[in-house]
This record gives structure tokens, sequence and C-alpha cells, in this order.
């Protein structure tokens, strides 16, 4: 146990070891002006104007407006993404008439979607909430309809010979079955959504993440552009840790090592 | 309930439409097993012996004849015929005592279901692994579920398709031990395939013996020998070469013709 804590702490310290150097390089270099700090300010720099920032509050506004447009685009596509994704994966049917739609647009980049969508929607919250959805829609729907096509058929056998109903198979037999790859289409999902809101914003928009950064880049605030992309950096990182957290909790049956 | 639980196999043949033609894997088997006995089936692997359990459990159809359990025509699975694989083919994301439930055919209040489980988990001796998932059980403990899942609607006959082939020569020997056990108590029809011919000796009135591909009723042996059965004795030896001498006829001859 003892030694398990301690391998996690070593774990943990070799993984800050190179930031660690890579920071203390760079602020080197900043304050001896061997790197141009108008452009490029050092981390103590950035640190201060972050700590204003914060103080300030209008990080946390400009993150709330972000935050509030990622839960709206993931919950629209996420619950398309796994409705779609289940009739693709229980019908044959559907599965080949989607194929084709699904290999024609999902290769589109999202920004290529950006003027399409302000062209249909405007620059509100609409065009944004949209773009934030497909992002999302993509990884759910494809992940959920492999877990179903992926149903182990000796269990589908189990579940015929106990005389189920197609309703009980869907639900207690092969919708469980799909869980980790129906939750590894919804991390990837969250992961994409995050990514959605700054473009959006960072194309059109007057408030968050991504409006900030391209505002402080018309005034020049190189350390407030900096604040925004760690801010995004951090949120990114602190999404999949809880969901990672969550799914290694849901999904405890399915670690192969026992512990 | 005095039911009748006759198993009447007449004339069944099997035959799989393959791309490359057709592959006859039964032929005209004929045979009616009694109410409550045991009967094994030996045959070499391939000889179509696990195909007939699944013909007798409805998950697959004869190609001519059919099959008759009591008054019922087997057509599709029924909850009345329990059957257990070689593989466990647990839930792995449901715990023993869920895995038992879902056994559960008939709507029946709750106070009652529970006591069902746990007099079915007390069958199978696994009391105090309610709450265990599947991959924190061994092998044979994995069977046991199984087992206690499939007996859990007093199925009338129960077919048993290799059940312990995947388990170790110790724990194999336990297994059979207690299947003769709970056939003692729930005195259902059995049908055992497998390839062990002492594990058939120990266990069966009679045992079947196919011919290799496509499998043929080559000749049936009364055991006769009353339980508990004594696996050194004269008469279980004398069986163990009665079959042995069917199955190696051919090769047997060539030996002395060399000799």
């Amino acid at each position: 146990m003892t030694s398990n804590l301690k391998n996690r702490f070593v774990k943990i310290g070799l993984g800050c070891v190179l930031p660690a150097v890579l920071i203390l390089t760079w602020e080197i270099l900043g304050r001896q002006g061997i790197i141009n700090r108008s452009i490029f300010p050092y981390p103590t720099r950035i640190f201060e104007t972050y700590l204003d920032m914060v103080r300030k509050g209008s990080i946390q506004k400009d993150l709330t407006v972000s935050a509030g447009r990622v839960i709206k685009g993931f919950c629209i596509g996420s619950s398309l993404g796994l409705g779609i994704g289940v009739v693709i994966g229980l019908s044959k049917t559907a599965n080949s008439l989607a194929a084709s739609i699904i290999g024609l647009l999902r290769p589109i980049p999202m920004i290529a979607w950006v003027p399409l969508l302000i062209l249909w929607m405007g620059i509100d919250e609409a065009s944004k909430v949209t773009l934030i959805s497909i992002g999302t829609f993509w990884p759910v729907v494809i992940n959920t309809s492999r877990g179903i096509l992926n149903s182990d058929k000796k269990l589908l056998e189990v579940g015929t010979i106990l005389e189920k109903t197609r309703f009980q198979m869907l639900t207690k037999v092969v919708l469980p079955g799909a869980f980790p790859f129906i939750f590894t289409g919804l991390r990837l999902g969250v992961s994409s959504a995050w990514t959605c809101v700054v473009t959006a914003e960072a194309i059109a928009a007057a408030s968050g993440i991504g409006y900030l950064i391209m505002y402080a880049r018309e005034l020049s605030q190189p350390p407030v552009m900096f604040s925004g992309v760690i801010t995004i950096g951090l949120v990114g990182l602190l999404l999949d840790t809880v969901l990672q957290r969550i799914e290694k909790h849901v999904l405890r049956w399915n670690e192969t090592d026992g512990k | 309930m005095a039911e009748n639980k006759n198993i009447d196999i007449a004339g069944v043949s099997k035959t799989f439409k393959l791309s490359s033609g057709d592959l006859p894997v039964l032929n005209n088997i004929d045979l009616q097993i009694e109410s409550g006995e045991f009967i094994s089936v030996v045959g070499a692997s391939g000889c179509g012996k696990s195909t007939l359990l699944r013909i007798l459990s409805g998950l697959e159809t004869a190609t001519t004849g059919e099959v008759r359990i009591g008054e019922r025509r087997v057509e599709r699975p029924s909850v009345l015929t329990g059957v257990i694989f070689q593989e466990s083919r647990l839930f792995p994301w449901l715990n023993v005592e869920q895995n038992i439930a879902f056994g559960i055919h008939q709507k029946i209040d709750k106070e009652q279901r529970v006591r069902s489980i746990a007099e079915h988990i007390e069958l199978v001796g696994l009391k105090g692994f309610e709450k265990a998932l599947p991959k924190q059980l061994s092998g044979g403990m994995q069977q046991r579920v199984s087992i206690a899942r499939a007996l859990i609607n007093q199925p009338n006959v129960l077919l048993l398709d290799e059940p312990f082939g995947a388990l170790d020569a110790l724990t194999r020997i336990h297994m059979q031990n207690e299947i003769l056990r709970i056939w003692d108590k729930e005195k259902s029809t059995m049908v055992l395939v497998t390839h062990d011919v002492d594990e058939a000796i120990f266990l069966s009135d009679r045992i079947v013996l196919l011919s290799n591909r496509p499998g043929e009723v080559k000749k049936v042996i009364s055991v006769g020998l009353s339980r508990p059965r004594d696996r050194s004795s004269a008469r279980f030896i004398e069986i163990r070469k009665e079959i042995y001498t069917h199955f190696f006829e051919d090769s047997s001859l060539s030996i002395e013709y060399y000799l």
C-alpha cells in the first residue's frame, strides 16, 4: 500500500519535471531579453495578468459564457448522437443509409462550418451552439453505433434462451454492453465541444474565452492572450480528468486487472 | 406437477449452407430421452454434438425431422429448457445476484424474488458472493452462477454444452458431483454434451456415441451403475474401454496390422 502511494508520488513528480524545466528556461530567456517580451511574455508576467483578471472577475465571466454554450451544444449533440447511433447500430438498413452521409459530412473540418452557420443563423448564440452540437455529434454517433454492432452474440443468445423481449434485450443486454464505447464517445464529444466553442468565439462573438483571445490580439495584449490559451488548456484537462474518474467508477466491471 | 419432460428426437438432420456448398452436420438422429433421465452425448470434436444440443434448445432449427419436449414442438427457445454453455456467459456488469435475477422470467413479487435468488445462490454454494462481479470469481464459480441462472425458472430440461470443459481437472470433478446433487434435487431431464468419456460415464444413465461428421448415432450405452460411482471400478473401466473401442476401431485395426 505504502509503496503504491510512493510510486504514485514518483509518477506525479516525474510528470512535473519537464514542464518545470520548460517554464524556468522560458522565464530566464524572457527576463534576459533573449526572446521578444512584447510577443512572448515570460511566465511570471502572464501569471500577474492572470491573477489580475481573476480578481476583476473578467475571466470568470468569459468562462461562464463559454461553458454555457458548451453545455447546450453538448446536450443537443450527444442526445442526437446517442439516438441516431442506436438506430444505426440496430438496423442494417439505417446503417447502410447513414454510411454514405456520415462518410461525406464527417471529414468536414469544424472551421469550414462556421461561415455557413453564420449565414444561416447569424452571429448569435444559435450558430455557436449548432457548431458545438455538430462537433459533439460525430464522436458520439460513431462510437455508439460501433458499440452496439460489437454486441456479444453469446450474451444475446442468453437473452434469447431466457425469452427476453426486444425491449429488454436492448436495455439489459445491448446498451450496457455498448456502454464502454458510448462513454468513449461522450468523452471525445466533450473535448470536441470545448474545441468548437473556442473556434466559434474566435471568429464571431462578443464574449467567451475565444473572444477574449481575439480581442486581446487586437489590443496587442499578449499576456491576456496567453491567459486565455492557458485557461482553455486547463479546462480541457479538468474535463478529461473528471470524465476519466467517472468512467473508472461506472465501468469498474470493464477493467481487466481486477483491482 | 406430473409434467411430461420426455424429449423425442425424430429423424433430425442438419445441413449448413456454406458458400463452398452444403455441409451435412447431423444425419437422421433418432433418440428418445425419458423424463428425469441423465443422457450424455459423446463424440469427437466437430461431430455435430453441440449442434444437436442447439437444436434441442431451439437456437437452431433442424433441416429435417423434429424435436418434441413433452407436448411442445421445439421451434424456438423456451425458459422451460435451460442451457449451460462451456463459457459461463455472465453479464460482466452485473453482480452474482443480478446475474441470477436476469434469469427470472415470470412476474413475481419482490419478496418471492429475493427468496428465490437466495435459494439458488445457496443451491450452487455461492453464499457470501452475492455482490461479487463475475471477473472477481474463478472459472468454476462463474459456471455455478450460470447454473443458478439457468435453474431459477425451474426448467424441465437442462442442456449442458461441455459445461466443465474449460475448468481444471480437480474443479471439474468437484462440479460433476455438484451437478449430480443438483440433478437429484431438481429432478430435471439432463442432456450433457461432452468429449470427456469419464465425465459421461460418471454422470449419465445412458451415453450416446456420435460418429464423425455427419454425426449419426453410433451406439447407445446404458451405464447401469449405482451412484455415487467409483471411477476405478471394474465396470467403469469396462465401459470406458468399450467407448474407446468404438471411437478408435479403425486405428486399432491398423495398429494390429503393423504389429
